[in-house]
């Protein structure tokens, strides 16, 4: 756990789908809500084309923790491409937890297009829950593997 | 083993098959061995040592050739069969199936039917050792799993023997060879390795049925079976199939349920 | 090249010394309960009742996965961090084998064929080969149908063959050796006489490898190759436990304006191993890449390199999951 919280500002990515959640979040811009700035966000058609492998590959790369948000059950615009990615997750996130990875740091929602004020609140407690959590230097510090590789392990 | 081995040369005698993919004595324990005529039959054995997975040569066109080819399995490779069937893998006239019971009886399966019907009475389960693995990792906080997976990942040496073992990795160009773009590095690293085998699991998230051949193969000896199985062994509650059966519902990632249970979607 | 003895604490007193002078040590560790070569501070960490470990130690010359060079882009200039010799530790690797000494030779020759290796040359002048005899074998070894054997010098900088009372007879074989020695140069007396080979393990010839290449130089098309590379599943473990395996990749580690160039071990085990951008694999089947990897070890390395390509360690035998005994399976071709 980290000490210095006060100093450490979480680097969050979210990957979310362009029907809903970017167009929500481009809704709390517009009524001018307030939410923190440390996300990046990742536009991708629909939940269905997120990769598991790029949650962790956002990990790597120094991010603390990750949001992947999309359409509503049954709002999906391509249908049922939220269905598909739902079934990932919920595979994926027994497979990390299993392994040790910190799934805590990797908030799922669903977020409309009318939700503005509901991504701003995503973001907003996301950001505090990762504050809490501290830095990922567990993961990032084997990401860096290479820098000092002894050839035995 | 003679009622085996007499059954295999009579099939390789009158032309029934092309060959008997069944196992023979190795320097430490049995191994693969295929016949190709009657008197190489003599070689077959039988045994609880039989540990190999032939399912995984169904697949290879080079040895499987044109003919009919009969295949003698254990009960995981019954299951790897069954797989690969509802995986569209197998042709069901060119393959004979045989086992051999508790009873030392050869039996041959007509169809695959009846090769489903007859693992039903085979429970799947992990065997002490692996048992006593996975209560010990459920016992350790988060942090110390992360340990233990990335200790044992630091041995891997991307040999790939864990996919080249595996029934159900029979992709000709796998997610590792990609490199337009590059998705999963293929040298060895630890997070490269431990990528590799969440990638591996994920592939094989309903898919897997838990013959440990994975596991068995590494020459480093990491658990990475244990991997799949617990998959297999959450997955199976959550989207109606059974440990160890062809999943009859279609591949667990690429269907889904509008009730599809979760608890951390808010 | 010189003997001399050395008792049970003389050894402690060497071993202690070696670590203090700041080398870094490799030894044998036993641990998930395997054997396999580790960083060690203390001479009751090296593991005892073994036969072999299961990886070799190629990876302290060659390691799985080696930064050639960094770079990064920075306004339409790149500036590039080469591999730097002198960040290369001195090294010493303790208790290895005969077989595993030998594997230098073939690596060296591959290494230095036509271009200079410089990380492997950089990190072989650091290395300094502490071996010891064998005194126990098993079925898959097989060092004297190679030109090896279980008391074999080459490769090595010391040879240490252990006795029953604790102590072990040394041959220091090179100037590396010798400066190794000289650390605890008091630990060592004079040679007392023992007649090595009478604590050496008994590994029958089983094959008479001349009579192999020659045997080897017109089986191309034969039909073995297929019978015996049938269960073969195309894993690399046994190119990658191999002392001599010594096939690479380069691949790239790439983020952006920043990047690694990597090279990593490779088998000409994989099926894609071949592939060429047309799309052509001029070794498409199981029983092609196998008839490589016996022709290479046994026939076109002594034509070229004028060494072996094997060292009799029987490393991949154990580690094939499917046994491809290469033993087996080279005295089946000299009964052939």
């Amino acid at each position: 756990m980290n000490n210095n919280n006060s100093e450490f500002e979480p680097k969050i990515v979210a990957f979310v789908c362009n029907w809903c959640t970017y167009a929500g979040a481009d809704l709390t811009g517009t009524s001018r809500l307030k939410y923190a700035t440390n996300v990046k966000i990742v536009r991708f058609p629909c939940t269905g084309r997120i990769d598991f492998m790029l949650l962790l590959k956002a990990f790597a790369q120094g991010a603390d923790g990750v949001i992947v948000s999309g359409c509503h059950p049954n709002d999906c615009h391509y249908t049922s491409g939220n269905f598909h990615a739902r079934r990932r997750w919920i595979t994926f996130r027994g497979l990390l937890d299993f392994m040790g990875i910190d799934v805590s740091r990797i908030q799922y929602s669903w977020v409309s297009a009318a939700e503005g004020a509901k991504w701003a609140d995503v973001v907003n407690t996301t950001v505090a829950n990762i504050r809490e959590l501290g830095p990922y230097t567990e993961y990032q510090k084997v990401a860096g593997y290479l820098d000092k590789e002894e050839y035995n392990g | 083993m003679d009622k085996l081995r007499e059954k295999a040369a009579a099939l390789l005698a009158d032309g029934t098959v092309t060959m008997v993919l069944g196992y023979e004595e190795g320097t430490n324990k049995p191994r693969p061995v295929f016949c190709h005529t009657a008197e190489q039959a003599s070689k077959l054995v039988y045994s609880s040592q039989c540990i190999n997975n032939l399912a995984v040569y169904l697949t290879k066109k080079e040895i499987m050739g044109t003919g009919k080819v009969a295949v003698i399995a254990t009960i995981p490779t019954l299951r790897s069969i069954l797989q690969l069937s509802v995986e569209n893998q197998l042709n069901e006239e060119n393959l004979l199936v045989i086992t051999v019971t508790d009873k030392e009886e050869v039996k041959e399966f007509a169809n695959f039917a009846e090769i489903e019907s007859y693992i039903a009475d085979f429970q799947l389960k992990l065997d002490a050792k692996e048992q006593e693995i996975i209560d010990k990792l459920e016992g350790m906080s988060r942090e110390e799993r992360f340990k233990f997976w990335m200790e044992e990942m630091s041995h891997c040496f991307k040999c790939y023997a864990c996919r080249a073992a595996c029934p159900l990795c029979y992709c000709t160009k796998c997610i590792v060879e990609e490199n337009r773009p590059q998705w999963i590095n293929p040298w060895a690293a630890p997070l490269a390795n431990m990528e590799w085998q969440i990638n591996r699991a994920m592939h094989m998230a309903g898919r897997c049925t838990g013959c440990g051949a994975c596991g068995d193969a590494c020459p480093v000896g990491i658990p990475i079976h244990l991997l799949t199985r617990k998959m297999m062994e959450d997955l199976a509650p959550e989207f109606g199939f059974t440990p160890g059966q062809p999943s009859k519902n279609g591949n667990a990632l690429s269907t889904w349920k509008a009730d599809d249970k979760e608890n951390f979607i808010r | 090249m010189e003997t001399k003895y050395i008792s049970k604490n003389g050894l402690n007193e060497w071993f202690s010394q070696i670590v203090k002078s700041g080398k870094r040590v490799y030894a044998p560790v036993e641990e998930r309960g395997r054997v396999e070569f580790k960083k060690v501070q203390a001479l009751c960490e090296v593991a005892d009742e073994y036969i072999q470990t299961t990886q070799s130690i190629k990876s302290a010359v060659f390691p799985r996965a080696e930064v050639l060079f960094s770079y990064e882009k920075e306004n339409g200039q790149v500036k590039v961090d080469d591999f730097n010799p002198d960040t290369v530790k001195e090294t010493v690797l303790w208790k290895v084998h005969p077989c595993d000494a030998a594997g230098f030779k073939p690596l060296t020759a591959i290494f230095n064929w036509d271009y200079k290796d410089k990380l492997y040359n950089a990190h072989l002048e650091k290395t300094t080969l502490v071996t010891f005899s064998c005194a126990k074998a098993d079925k898959s070894c097989f060092c004297t149908s190679v030109n090896g054997g279980p008391g074999n010098t080459a490769g090595s900088d010391v040879l240490l063959t252990m006795l029953p009372d604790g102590g072990a007879i040394v041959e220091i074989l090179t100037p590396k050796g010798e400066a190794l020695v000289q650390l605890a140069a008091s630990a060592f007396e004079n040679d007392k006489g023992e007649d090595k080979s009478k604590y050496l393990a008994d590994v029958p010839q089983a094959f008479d490898i001349e009579e192999v290449r020659a045997r080897l130089a017109t089986a191309f098309d034969s039909p073995v190759w297929k019978e015996q590379s049938e269960r073969c599943l195309g894993c690399g473990a046994c190119a990658f436990v191999c002392p001599t395996c010594a096939c690479f990749d380069i691949q790239e580690d790439a983020h952006g304006s920043k990047g690694k160039r990597i090279r990593c071990w490779d088998s000409c085990g994989f099926s894609l191993f071949t592939k060429h951008t047309s799309g052509h694999n001029p070794r498409s089947v199981q029983s092609q890449r196998w008839r490589q990897r016996i022709l290479h070890k046994f026939s076109y390395m002594p034509d070229r390199l004028s060494v072996f390509g094997c060292t009799g360690c029987g490393r991949c035998s154990r580690a094939c999951p499917v046994d491809m005994n290469i033993l087996e399976h080279i005295t089946s071709i000299t009964k052939k």
